[in-house]
């Protein structure tokens, strides 16, 4: 196109067969050059579902991937992911009053995304409006980021109303990947005890405020942990299926406050953790 | 002036066109009835063609051991024996324990399946890895929510760990298709271990993205399953 778009400039312009013959030759080199120029910002941008790697493991461009160099300000937390769950055409749990568990967690995760701001965190939402992101874009906004949590808040259609449970992973094998690039599909794997870590002190803070709660944390294969390459958790409250919708309201402020509470409790001791390579270790 | 003739017409076109806004939603009612119909009979012939309840009377007693909701711990299961007839045939017992389970207790709070959910099929690989097709209705008619979903699992997985000790591992499948998720919590794209004796689990140290990385054997039967779905 570039090329042809070069002899029609060159025909208009510079009538003589040497100066046609010289345009179409400019115009090639620039459409390699253009070429060249787009084809690695197509494969390496935008959240690509299929990607099989979470992370590159500290490698910046020219850097050995046993030679991480993380500063001190990367090895802490920085950043906060929350995910409200659902959205878009998937409403999630639907309970009594047309509550519906897409609409109720963004109110959840808009009063701790306050809350957390108000400790010093910088916090991305997975999705502010009603859409519905893949389980995949949701994870990849966390993957993105150096030493972020991510936090998935749902709301059951089941159980004691008024509780809230916090959920892991069970479990999720480590790859023998010897790169110390993580596997996408098991991306959670180095971060799990970590996760627990952040787990127990978030479902102590929810089980002072909400009588009822379980005092330990939980463990469910929750699919959307698993691809999140972070200390991650899942928040359930209990349940849509209250008398009155101002039921669940009242449980927002303290919902807010326990996240924020047990991650400022978390914040000290978390350091992104190693993963054991040929030659030495690195961070992913 | 208007011609006589073009103020006929108009008044015929107005009328036709408040005629068919009156008869559209009538029209999408019928349409979207006829939608449901055609669903529900493609599902309701897979199930014919299948036998739901493989008992033979010729089956021995046996007192077999089903795990259900609690009714006073919420999210807890509980033990419960009842007395089946059931077969030494590892494939014809899971059916029976599977179907025990999924017609529920007495007390129905304690569910822990959706009463309209089916298994359409199941199949022991050689390596002791079961492979349990049910309906839509397992994931359609489910509540929603990570508890519910787990517990769901939970049920089945303890339960044929109680009765039906050569099977090792679990994959679960959906309408004859792997699924990502049960209900959009719990991953089911991974081996559930049953039997506590399967030391190796090397099976369950590979989730796997849909279709892609299953190995060979769960890939076949998957792709059996799926071909009967569509038949």
């Amino acid at each position: 196109m570039a090329l042809r778009f070069g002899i029609l400039l060159g025909v208009r312009f510079f009538p003589t067969s040497s100066h046609v013959l010289g345009a179409g030759i400019l115009a090639a080199v620039l459409s390699g050059v253009a070429f060249a120029w787009a084809v690695p910002r197509q494969s390496g941008g935008g959240s690509n579902p299929t990607a099989k790697v979470a992370q590159a493991a500290a490698t910046a461009p020219g850097q050995s991937p046993s030679a991480p160099a993380l500063s001190a300000a990367h090895s802490g937390l920085n950043v906060v992911v929350l995910d409200p769950a659902h959205g878009g055409t998937d409403p999630g749990a639907r309970g009594t009053e047309g509550i519906t568990e897409s609409d109720e967690v963004l109110q959840f995760a808009t009063a701790t995304k306050k809350a957390l701001e108000a400790q010093g965190f910088q916090v991305i939402l997975t999705r502010e409006g009603n859409d519905n992101p893949s389980f995949d874009d949701r994870s990849a906004r966390a993957n993105a980021q150096r030493g972020a949590v991510f936090i998935t808040l749902h709301i059951a259609s089941t159980g004691l109303t008024g509780t809230a449970r916090v959920y892991v992973v069970p479990e999720v094998p480590a790859s023998n990947n010897i790169t110390g690039l993580i596997p996408w599909d098991r991306a959670q794997a180095p971060f799990l005890s970590l996760s627990r870590k952040l787990g127990e002190l978030v479902q102590q803070e929810l089980s002072k405020r909400f009588k009822g709660s379980p005092d330990t944390l939980q463990t469910a294969p929750v699919r959307q942990l698993r691809t999140t390459a972070a200390p991650a958790i899942a928040v359930e409250i209990s349940s849509v299926s209250v008398k009155e919708r101002a039921e669940l309201d009242r449980m927002v402020p303290g919902v807010a406050e326990a996240i924020a509470r047990g991650l400022t409790d978390f914040r000290p001791t978390y350091v992104v953790p190693t993963i054991s390579v040929p030659g030495g270790s690195v961070q992913p | 002036m208007t011609p006589k003739w073009t103020v006929w017409l108009g008044g015929v076109l107005l009328a036709a066109v408040i005629a068919a806004a009156l008869y559209f939603p009538a029209l999408r009612r019928r349409v979207n009835q006829a939608k449901e119909l055609t669903e529900k009979t493609a599902e309701q012939a897979r199930r014919e063609l299948l036998p739901v309840a493989p008992v033979s009377t010729g089956d021995p007693m046996v007192k077999v051991v089903m795990f259900w909701g609690s009714h006073g711990q919420e999210g807890e299961l509980v033990p419960v024996t009842v007395e089946l007839p059931l077969s030494r045939d590892p494939v014809l017992r899971t059916k029976q324990v599977l179907n025990t389970l999924l017609a529920g207790p007495v007390d129905a709070e304690s569910r822990t399946l959706p009463p309209d959910a089916a298994l359409m099929a199941f199949y022991i690989l050689p390596d002791g890895t079961g492979v349990a097709d049910f309906s839509d209705e397992i994931r359609t008619s489910i509540p929603s929510g990570i508890q519910s979903e787990q517990l769901a699992v939970e049920s089945i997985l303890r339960t044929l760990e109680a009765n039906v000790p050569q099977v090792l591992r679990l994959k679960i499948l959906i309408h004859g298709q792997e699924a990502d998720t049960l209900a959009g919590h719990v991953d089911l794209t991974q081996l559930f271990r049953v039997n506590a004796k399967d030391a190796a689990g090397t099976q369950l140290d590979n989730p796997s993205p849909p279709g892609s990385k299953l190995p060979a054997p769960i890939r076949k039967a998957v792709e059996t399953m799926r071909k009967a779905t569509k038949r």
